[in-house]
């Protein structure tokens, strides 16, 4: 991608756009925006709604073969490089940050994409969670990491 | 609910995989939500505009899907204003410290087959599930 404000060129827009609203219609579309949805999935006890499972399981089979076809290329098709995460230890910030985020993802049922999509709903609550949530990503870097 | 449908879950996962595939094979960028907007609120020089234009079109794509699909976004909420402000708090503080969320870990993460993120979508699955029938139990 390029590393520069200058502008992203036409290819790389068309690419951002349509991923963007392929997710955010996925999103819909399997009503993993509903928050009641997902917690109906984490809903051991009670009834329970496999929906969840089956959004992963068909993201999978599609993103699976996607990135280990990505292992036989030498670069991305418009960009300079694949940005690989470069962590690859297991350290104590990645489960302590997982079981936060599990706690907060099991109280009301919503994580970051759907959040964002769920904005369109038009509900105060909403908009606290994402307000909410960019406040807890700063504070994050601002306060605990510094 | 109950109301569970194999085609929806099943096709928009799929949908939510190409989308993801699309930012690798073409731009080598990882789809992780949470990563995506802790870059515009802790920008990087040159790399905020294309995040913001992909939240925007993920926003978009939520706004179209009643005129594509003929049905209402429903987006059930079943709690009071401070749950969400203390679920959205932690987790932005749980995805930033953890490097992801289910997007990043759960579904690019394990399509890497990425060990760090097996186990975080494994904890936060296991800690989401506990933590939601500990608090169905408090407010029954």
């Amino acid at each position: 991608m390029e590393s520069t404000d200058k502008g992203i060129p036409f290819s790389n827009l068309i690419i951002i756009i349509a991923s963007g609203i392929l997710f955010g219609l996925g999103l819909s579309v399997s009503e993993m925006v509903n928050p009641a949805r997902v917690l109906g999935f984490l809903n051991i006890l009670g009834p329970w709604d496999p929906t969840l499972i089956f959004v992963m399981g068909g993201a999978l089979t599609v993103a699976v073969p996607g990135f280990q076809y990505a292992r036989l290329m030498h670069k991305p098709v418009l960009g300079m490089s694949f940005s690989m995460p470069g962590k690859k230890d297991l350290d104590k910030k990645l489960i302590l940050g997982a079981v936060l985020f599990g706690i907060g993802w099991g109280l009301a049922g919503i994580c970051p994409g759907p959040s964002l999509v769920a904005l369109n709903a038009f509900d105060g609550r909403i908009v606290l969670f994402v307000v909410a949530l960019l406040a807890g990503l700063l504070f994050h870097d601002k306060v605990l990491s510094s | 609910m109950t109301d569970f449908s194999f085609i929806n879950a099943f096709s928009g996962g799929v949908m939510i995989g190409f989308a993801v595939i699309l930012m690798w094979l073409f731009l080598g960028r990882i789809t992780g939500i949470s990563g995506i907007i802790g870059g515009i609120v802790m920008p990087e020089k040159g790399q905020v505009s294309w995040r913001v234009i992909f939240v925007l079109s993920l926003v978009t794509g939520g706004a179209i899907y009643p005129f594509l699909w003929g049905k209402d976004l429903s987006v059930t909420l079943d709690y009071s204003w401070p749950v969400y402000l203390v679920a959205g708090l932690l987790v932005g503080v749980g995805t930033r410290m953890g490097s992801g969320c289910t997007s990043g870990h759960g579904i690019c993460g394990l399509a890497r087959l990425s060990n760090r993120s097996i186990v975080a979508t494994v904890t936060f699955i296991a800690t989401a599930a506990l933590t939601h029938t500990v608090f169905s139990l408090i407010t029954a």
